[in-house]
Parts: structure tokens; C-alpha cells; sequence
């Protein structure tokens, strides 16, 4: 019943409001008739120049068109094929619009129109041709989505439109990034070959990721052979076969592809010719028994092949003969020679710079990673290197410090105020540990080194099993603020996260920490007295006891605060310490026991080496590891006191 | 064990005199094998299953590596963190021949079933195949060019750990590397080795490891029970031999030396001995034992990987050592069969829990916690460790200066080390 009325009620409408209210002159209308049937049919390889027409057409009206075809807002009249905007009341009404101005018609009978409904081969076809309208939107944000658009996906019909809207542009960023894109993909689509050298020469040294991704397949070239080395420009270079990247096999391939030498053949396929053609027990006249070796079977093969049986192969020595025969060349298959001979000399040119920096990034990270093994190894260099306290447990006092934050963040939802909570908390709790150990183990042991490294053995995995048996062998995170989220970016290449930094900042801060502390404090003061010669310390009322217990505690302490860092930039495990305490001590003995300079240069020395090796071999942290701890054992073969050692009364302390 | 710098001037006695406890350890050990013998599954009663025999020899191979580093430590006074890294060397030497000749057997056996008699480079290339199929490679690495031979790798298990350890021992002993710094040193070439073995391209399967150590190629016959009282006998007998070398070592004016180097080096090296020489070949032919008691232990466990050879490993060798009493044979296998033995009874789940109402302690997960304490406790209060009871027993008394200087400067020998 409600139909019935809804379509009498629209009949009513349209007779009211006639349809002739729509301006089929206008030029919009127009062009979309000229293409009718193609945008009617909607398929995709006859849509294109109807599109491109529009977009070329210059109408002010054409991006609304595409915008509302792309959206499936446009529909035609069945009878007159005139195109409209339409949006659906209900099933069977449309509100009409005219497409010219968007003014309302009225409504319709659904039945009269169609819908295009563009598939999504054509919507971004559609989205191309829209891009241009883009570039020159109103809206900067707009012009800038354009610009990351083409960026994306570049095609060589925004090029023009990309050179249209530069010189309007009022936004000098967005200008420089038009005109940068502008050359980039000049480069890829111009038309002559000054234009694309030009540009290409325009690019020498930047550092970009894009540059070099417009520059690379210009210089692909292909593996050809020829009897003799052809003249052209177009030839890259001669290479021999027998190198890893171009083995003879795949040089053998070339010519028999070539036609200039008869296939070869690999052991299985052989193996299957001789199975295929096994005659009583035999094959071409031997003995199945003895094709129990690779000569035999070439026997065999060949005796096959005489007989016709099966093609004749390449044997090795007429693959070595036909290979010395040919030479193997690469030619440019990217781009025009001098197109390709411009790329590559400005990769070249881009290369030795990338390298520099690469450099740069690399003595970034080396310096994050030798703070932070510095930082791992600041506690111990008070416990060992100034007390001569050998501590296994200091990774475990790291451990503990991580896990601190992270139940911290249990509690405090805020990173900001977790954190800063987490630091004075985590260094307390290492201090009580440390001072605790100190007076329930340690004291006893005092000359007993190789004792008090076995005790503290056995804490350290007393303490490890303990937190595992807390916390679970899962790794636990500890979460950064926003703050230090993120990198700072130099270039494509030099970055350094602030995490990172924040860590080098941790790391300055504890060394000025501890000098402070040890050099210009009563309690620095009585430290290096303790541990020069405790008794004259303690006729001197010094309480030696006292001052080891704090000096430890300090020493755990800072080891907590470093455990919080650690937890920041890695995982809390349980074993986590671990990781840790080797480098630790590496990083302490290699500067020189004793000193907080030789320290710092331990660090660096190991974080440096690492990196060095890492970037040597950037697939495998392990070997790196291997061959840093490698590296250690024959340093201190030579220098066995550290960088810096000790010298006189400090010495025999 | 003073007498024995005394004897060596006079007419040397018989070792079994000299060093009393040879007899009663070869007593011990040969009444315990014929007794596990006749109780086995095997071959007797059956009354104590393979799976226990596996773990009985698996522990006489741990006491014989424990020996090891007792006379590397407890009388050479070198604190090695680096001798179950030589275990694992020598379990690999051995676990390459035989994952090596069973994968062959089995390649061949498959292939036969092919049409045509394999080549040699078919072979090679199935048993590569199967082999390192799981770490992605499919080719011979060179190191396991002499695995096809028996008698090439059962030398390797000798020459392997003992090449790395003299070349190591040289290293540090020439720069007189000593105490903490050398066990530092010798954890770190520890950890340095099982990092790269965790690399798949170490040639060694990675973390993977070596398996089916446990089948002996060839021997398919005969059943586990019987192969694993083999590997049984094979354990006491490499125990007796090498306690048997331990106490002739230290039992003579070699033993004196070493134990004096251990005491005071530098005064050692000023009456004119090759200190360096003493402590490089204790550190290598311990490093030997310990391949060897590796070799025969992995072939029982069935199973190699990295993680066996990480720096914690040769930590626990040194608890095991300590708490059996450092500087007494009979205390390092004592301590290496007490705790290994415990820790199996703990981590199995054999031993009770505990219920405190509020939290249940479960043994798996707190032994290691009880353990390390224990440590602890044993090296503060007990430096003699459980072989300290044998003193009472026998009634022998230390010196008791009440942790007083013995010599003239601080820091020199202590009461606790003089009681040694």
C-alpha cells in the first residue's frame, strides 16, 4: 500500500517539476555525451579517454564529476543518456541534481536511470586524472595528500599536471616538494634525454631514498654474449664468468640460449634420461651395477646419445671451450645509454656520499651502544673497579632495577611519572640489596676474590630463578613516554631514536655523577682511602666497614638505574642481566680497572667494535658478538692492564 | 698429601700408597658398577630402568669432567669457566661422526630403492640434505670433512678441546692473565663459543643442535638397554682411568708444584719453575678429560645444542666442585654425583612440594633458588665442602689462626686457604 502511494506521490512530483529544468547544454553535459557510451559501458580499457578528456577539458566543474563518479553518486537517464547527480531516497525515488551546478531537479523514478558504478581498475583511474585537480586545491592538506599520492604511485600523465600547478603553488614547501617531485619524475618519464639528464645531474648527491629509487632501474642492465665484444654505448661492461653473482653455469645458460652451443645437462635430468632407457639390466651397453659413479654415467649418456636415443649434451670440457669462446658483456637495458651513463654517475656520486654518512649513522649507534654498555658497566666499575669486588649478581641488580619500572607501571598508568618514579625507587631498592649483600657475603670474602666471584655466582642465579619465578619467563615491557618516542631524523640515512639519546644524556650524567662523588666528596674521599690501605684509613677514623657497605650500595644502586634504562631500550626478561654482565665486565677490565676514563674508552672501544663488526656482516648480531668477545681475549693479550692502567701506589692497591 | 714432596726425594711408593684414596675410589666405583650391572634392565634384574642407567652414566661423565676441573682449580688454583664449553667439544666431535654415519646408513638405504646404483656425490649430497635441511643449507660445511671417520673424530675429541685450550692457556698464561681476570677471560671465550655455535652457519645445525645421538650406527640390533650399560661401563671405566691420572699427577713433585703455583705464584715462578708451563699443561689435559667425559656423555643424553655449552654450564661445574670440596679428587666426584644427581630428583618432580597455605613451593621452580643459596651458605661457612666431613671422620685438623695473615703482607695466604 505504502508503495503504491510513495510512486503516485512521485509521479506527481516529476509532473510537476519537469525534467526539462536541466541544462543539457551546458559544456560538461556535453563532453560527458560525447564519451556517453563509453562511460555507460564502464569497462576499463575504453574508459580512458573519456576520462582524460574531462580531465584535460578545463571545466571548473570536471573534479566535481569525477568526484561524484568515483564516489558512484553519478547516474544517466535511460531514455536521453543525460547525466545527473542522484542520491537515493528510497528504493525507488531518486533526488536528482544537475551536474553542471549541483542545483536540485527534484526527484525521479529510479527505474528511469542507471547508476555507473565504476569498478576499482577505473575508480583509480579516475583517482589519476583527479590528482591534477588536487595539485591545485584550495586546501594545502589537500595539495599535499595529492603530492604524496603521485609520490606513491607516479605515472607518467602527472607530470604535466605536476608542471602546471608548480608555478602557482603560493606555499614555498609545497612548492619545493612539487618541484622536487617535479624532477624526480622527469627523470623517469621525460621525453628527451636532456630533460632526463638534466634533472638526473640536478640530483647529485641527495641523499634521498626516492632519488636513488628513480635513479636504480635507469642503470639495469642485461646479461648478453657475443663472439666478440660489440662497439655501442650502450655496453655497461665485459664480465667474466666464475664469479658468485654470474657463475659459468649461468654463462653456459646465455649461450645455449643464444642457440651458439648445445644444452647441457644436470645430474638428475641425466639420472632420469639413463632410467628411461634402461634395456635388460643395462644402459647403452653398461652394466646398471656400475653407474655407481658420475664418469660411468657420462659413459652411458653418451653412448645414448650416439645411438639417438637422446639428445646430445655439452660435455664439460665443450662447456669450457664454448664459455672461453664468447664474451659476456652487460648492456643497458634501464634507459638511453647516456641517460644510464648520467644515473650512474650521479649514484655514483650519491654513493660515496650515502657511504659517508652511513659512517655517521654508524658512529650514532656505536656511541648509543657504548653508552649503554657503559652505562651497564658504571656500577660495576665502582664495585670492581674501585673496590676490587668481583659482582656476578650486577646483572641481576640491572634485572631487578627493569622489573622495578615495570611494576611501577603497574601501578602508575602515567609513562611520564612512572618513569620518574621508577628511577629513585628502583636505584633505592638496588642499594638495599646491595648493601645487604655486601654485609651478609661480601665482608667475609674480601680476600678471597675468586670465592666472592663464586658466591655472587650463586646469587645471581638464585635471583634470576626467583624473578622468573615471579614475573614468568615471558618478556615484559617496560613502555617509554610519548616523549621519547620517535627519532630524530638528520637525513634519509643519519637518525637516532630519542631513546637512545636519552641513554647517552643517562650516561654523561653518571659519569659527572661519579666523579663528582669520588672526587670532590667526603665519601669519594674515604672511598679512595678504604681502598688504598684500609687499616691506615681506619687509624685515620675512617670507618672502613661503613664506607665499603655504602660504596657497594652505590655502585648496586646506580646498576638499578641503568637496569630502568636498559628495560626502556630492551626487554625486562629474567635474564636479561646476563646479556650484560660479560660485556660489563669486558667493558671495565678493557678500559683499565680502576679508572672511570678507562671505563668510558672501554665502553666505546666495545660498543665501537661491535657496531664495526655488525656493519662487516649486518645479517648476524651473534657472529658480531662472537668476534667482538674474540677481539677482547686478544686485546688484553697485549695490553692486559686495560687502556688506561693504573700506575704506582694506586696499582698495588 | 705433605708427604709427598718428602717421598719424592726418597724411593717412590706405589701410588696406591701415596694417594690412599685411589683404592678405596676404585673400590667404590667398581662394586657400584657391578652392582647397577646386575640391577640394570639389561642385563640383570631389572630392577633399575635404561632411562636411570642413562642418567647414572650421564652422571659418572659429569664426575669425571668435575675431576677435571677440580685439578685445574682446586689444586692449579686456575677458576676455569670454559671446561664444559671442552664437554661440549668433545660431545660435538663425537655427535658429528655419529649423526654423520647413521644419516649415511639410513641415505643409503633409501637410495637403494632408486634405479640406479648411487653415486658418491648422490650420497654425500642426501646425507647433507638431511642433515642440514633445518638450518636452511644444503651443503658440507669444510669442518665436517673428517666426519665420515670414526678414528679421525674420536682424535678430534682429544685434539679439539686441547688445541683450543692450549692455544687459549698460552694466550692468557704468557700475559699473566690470573684470578678473577682469567675466569672472566675463560667465561668469556665460553660465551663467545656458544654464541657462534647458535649461528646457523656455524656448520653445527645451530641452535638445533646435533640429535639422535643416542642410536649407535650399525648397532640397531642390539636395544637400548644394552647399549646404554655399554656407554655405563664406558663412563666408570674413563672415571677410574682418570682418577687414576688425576692422583698421579698431583700425587707427585708435579702435584707440589702445581699446588705451590696455586698458593703463590710469583714465588713459585722466583724459585725458578716454568710457571706458565705447569699451569698450560694442567689446563690443557684438563681440557682433554673434559672432551672426553663430553664425548661419552652426549652419546647417553642423546641430544647436543648451544644452550649445553653457555657460560652458566661451566658455572654450575664450578658450584658442583665447591660444594663437593675443592682440592680432594674424591670431593669433586663426590660433589658432581651428589648435586647433579639432587638437581634430577628436584627438576623431575619427584621431591614433595611444599604448601605454605599461601604459596606452594614447587621444587622445579625453587631448586635452582635453594641451590644457589646453598652455594653460598656452603662457600661462606664450609669452604671444605662436603669432602670437609671426610676430615672429621679421619680426624685430620686445620690450622686455626683465626683468619690472620700467614705471611707478611695483607692479603697474602689466608688461614681458609692454607687449610688446603
Amino acid at each position: 500500500m505504502r508503495a503504491i502511494l510513495t510512486s503516485l506521490l512521485a509521479v506527481f512530483l516529476l509532473t510537476s517539476q519537469p525534467a526539462s529544468a536541466q541544462q543539457s547544454d551546458a559544456q560538461i553535459q556535453m563532453l560527458l555525451q560525447e564519451y556517453g557510451e563509453a562511460i555507460a559501458k564502464s569497462s576499463r580499457r575504453t574508459i580512458g579517454p573519456a576520462i582524460d578528456a574531462l580531465a584535460a577539458s578545463g571545466l571548473p566543474e570536471a573534479q566535481v564529476v569525477l568526484n561524484r563518479w568515483q564516489a558512484k553518486e553519478m547516474w544517466f537517464n535511460k531514455a536521453t543518456g543525460v547525466f545527473v547527480f542522484a542520491t537515493e531516497i528510497d528504493r525507488d525515488t531518486l533526488q536528482i541534481f544537475d551536474i553542471s551546478n549541483d542545483m536540485e531537479i527534484g526527484q525521479a523514478l529510479e527505474d528511469d536511470y542507471t547508476q555507473l558504478k565504476p569498478n576499482s581498475g577505473i575508480r583509480s583511474m579516475i583517482g589519476t586524472a583527479l590528482v591534477q585537480f588536487q595539485l591545485s586545491d584550495p586546501d594545502p592538506t589537500e595539495r599535499l595528500r595529492a603530492v604524496a599520492a603521485i609520490e606513491r604511485g607516479a605515472e607518467k600523465s602527472h607530470l604535466a599536471a605536476l608542471r602546471s600547478s608548480t608555478e602557482s603553488e603560493p606555499n614555498a614547501d609545497i612548492k619545493a616538494s612539487k618541484i622536487r617531485l617535479e624532477r624526480l619524475l622527469t627523470i623517469r618519464f621525460g621525453d628527451t634525454d636532456d630533460e632526463r639528464i638534466t634533472a638526473i645531474n640536478g640530483f647529485a648527491g641527495d641523499l634521498g631514498v626516492d632519488v636513488r629509487a628513480a635513479l636504480n632501474p635507469l642503470v639495469a642492465t642485461r646479461v648478453e654474449t657475443a663472439a666478440t665484444l660489440p662497439e655501442g654505448t650502450d655496453i655497461a661492461r665485459a664480465i667474466t664468468p666464475g664469479s658468485e653473482t654470474f657463475p659459468r653455469a649461468a654463462a653456459y645458460d646465455l649461450l645455449v640460449e643464444a642457440g651458439v652451443a648445445k644444452p647441457r645437462i644436470e645430474r638428475a635430468e641425466q639420472r632420469e634420461a639413463l632410467v628411461a632407457n634402461v634395456t635388460d639390466g643395462a644402459v647403452g651397453g653398461i652394466q646398471l651395477a656400475s653407474l655407481n659413479t658420475e664418469a660411468a654415467r657420462d659413459i652411458a649418456y653418451a653412448a645414448l646419445a650416439a645411438a639417438g636415443a637422446v639428445d646430445a649434451v655439452a660435455t664439460d670440457t665443450e662447456i669450457d671451450t664454448a664459455i672461453d669462446a664468447s664474451v659476456f658483456f652487460e648492456r643497458y637495458t634501464g634507459a638511453p645509454p647516456a641517460v644510464a651513463l648520467a644515473a650512474k654517475a650521479a649514484l655514483a656520486a650519491i654513493e660515496s656520499k650515502v657511504a659517508i654518512n652511513q659512517a655517521a649513522d654508524l658512529g650514532l649507534d656505536a656511541l648509543s651502544l657504548a653508552s649503554i654498555y657503559f652505562l651497564a658497566a658504571i656500577g660495576l666499575a665502582i664495585t670492581f673497579g674501585v673496590m676490587g669486588v668481583i659482582n656476578m649478581a650486577h646483572g641481576e641488580f640491572i634485572m631487578m632495577g627493569a622489573y622495578t619500572g615495570y611494576v611501577v607501571q603497574l601501578f602508575v598508568p602515567d609513562y611520564t611519572l612512572s618513569i620518574a618514579l621508577a628511577l629513585p625507587l628502583a636505584f633505592a631498592i638496588t642499594f638495599a640489596a646491595g648493601v645487604a649483600m655486601e654485609r651478609l657475603v661480601i665482608r667475609h670474602l674480601y680476600h678471597r676474590p675468586l670465592e666472592t666471584l663464586l658466591a655472587t655466582f650463586g646469587i645471581s642465579i638464585a635471583l634470576q630463578q626467583i624473578a622468573k619465578n615471579i614475573f614468568g619467563t615471558q618478556a615484559r615491557p617496560l613502555t617509554s613516554p610519548a616523549w621519547l618516542d620517535g627519532s630524530l631524523v638528520i637525513n634519509d640515512i643519519v637518525s637516532i631514536s630519542y631513546i637512545r639519546i636519552a641513554i647517552f644524556v643517562l650516561a654523561l650524567m653518571f659519569l659527572c655523577l661519579f666523579l663528582f662523588i669520588m672526587n670532590r666528596t667526603r665519601l669519594g674521599l674515604e672511598v679512595r682511602a678504604v681502598t688504598q690501605n684500609p687499616r691506615m684509613a681506619a687509624s685515620m677514623g675512617i670507618n672502613p666497614d661503613k664506607i665499603n657497605m655504602l660504596t657497594f650500595g652505590l655502585g648496586s644502586g646506580i646498576a638499578g638505574v641503568a637496569g630502568v634504562a636498559i628495560g626502556l631500550y630492551a626487554k625486562v626478561t629474567s635474564e636479561m642481566g646476563t646479556d650484560y654482565i660479560v660485556q660489563s665486565f669486558m667493558t671495565v677490565v678493557v678500559g683499565g680497572v680502576g679508572n672511570i676514563w678507562g671505563t668510558l674508552l672501554g665502553a666505546t672501544m666495545v660498543g665501537t667494535i661491535q657496531k664495526g663488526i655488525e656493519w662487516m656482516n649486518p645479517s648476524n648480531t651473534l657472529a658480531a658478538q662472537t668476534y667482538m668477545i674474540l677481539f677482547i681475549i686478544l686485546f688484553i693479550q697485549f695490553r692486559p692492564k686495560g687502556i688506561i692502567a693504573l700506575k704506582g701506589r694506586a696499582a698495588e692497591a | 698429601m705433605t708427604d709427598a714432596t718428602l717421598a719424592s726425594g726418597l724411593r717412590r711408593q706405589p701410588l696406591a700408597l701415596r694417594f690412599p684414596s685411589v683404592l678405596v675410589f676404585l673400590a667404590a666405583l667398581g662394586l657400584f658398577t657391578i652392582a647397577v650391572t646386575i640391577l640394570s634392565d639389561g642385563l640383570g634384574l631389572g630392577v633399575i630402568s635404561t632411562s636411570f642407567i642413562k642418567t647414572l652414566g650421564k652422571t659418572l661423565c659429569l664426575c669425571l669432567v668435575a675431576l677435571a676441573m677440580d685439578l685445574v682449580w682446586g689444586y692449579c688454583g686456575i677458576l676455569s669457566l670454559g671446561h664444559m664449553a671442552f664437554f661440549g667439544l668433545g660431545g660435538y666431535a663425537i655427535g658429528m661422526w655419529l649423526m654423520y654415519a647413521r644419516t649415511e646408513l639410513i641415505v643409503i638405504e633409501s637410495l637403494k630403492a632408486a634405479p640406479l646404483p648411487a653415486t658418491p656425490q648422490e650420497i654425500s649430497d642426501g646425507i647433507a640434505g638431511q642433515i642440514f635441511g633445518v638450518v636452511g643449507a644444503s651443503e658440507f660445511p669444510p669442518i665436517w670433512a673428517f666426519a665420515h671417520s670414526l678414528p679421525l673424530q674420536l682424535a678430534a675429541v682429544v685434539l679439539v678441546p686441547g688445541l683450543l685450550a692450549l692455544v687459549f692457556g698460552w694466550l692468557a698464561f704468557r700475559s699473566r692473565v690470573t684470578g678473577v681476570y682469567l675466569s672472566i677471560l675463560t667465561q668469556a671465550m665460553t660465551l663467545a663459543l656458544s654464541l657462534h655455535l647458535f649461528q646457523n652457519d656455524s656448520g653445527l645445525r645451530g641452535n638445533n643442535g646435533l640429535s639422535g645421538l643416542q642410536n649407535l650406527p650399525g648397532l640397531d640390533d642390539f636395544p637400548q638397554s644394552t647399549v646404554s650399560l655399554w656407554f655405563f661401563w664406558a663412563s666408570a671405566i674413563a672415571l677410574g682411568l682418570g682418577y687414576i691420572i688425576c692422583a698421579w699427577i698431583v700425587s707427585g713433585k708435579f702435584g707440589s708444584v702445581i699446588r705451590a703455583i696455586r698458593d703463590d705464584e710469583t714465588r713459585v715462578r722466583f724459585l725458578g719453575y716454568p710457571v706458565e708451563g705447569f699451569k698450560l699443561f694442567i689446563f690443557t689435559l684438563t681440557a682433554v678429560l673434559a672432551g672426553i667425559a663430553g664425548a661419552l656423555y652426549y652419546p647417553q643424553a642423546g641430544i647436543i645444542n648451544p644452550a649445553e655449552m653457555a657460560p652458566i654450564a661451566s658455572i654450575y661445574l664450578a658450584v658442583w666442585v665447591a660444594i663437593g670440596g675443592r682440592g680432594r679428587l674424591y670431593g669433586a666426584v663426590i660433589g658432581a654425583a651428589f648435586v647433579s644427581l639432587l638437581s634430577t630428583w628436584f627438576t623431575g618432580g619427584q621431591a614433595p612440594n611444599i604448601n605454605l597455605g599461601f604459596y606452594t613451593i614447587q621444587w622445579v621452580d625453587w631448586w635452582i633458588v635453594l641451590l644457589g643459596f646453598s652455594f653460598v651458605a656452603i662457600t661462606l661457612f664450609a669452604p671444605k665442602g662436603i669432602g670437609g666431613l671426610v676430615d672429621i671422620f679421619i680426624d685430620r685438623k686445620s690450622p686455626n689462626r683465626f683468619g690472620a695473615d700467614l705471611g707478611p703482607d695483607p692479603g697474602a695466604l689466608r688461614e681458609q686457604e692454607a687449610e688446603k
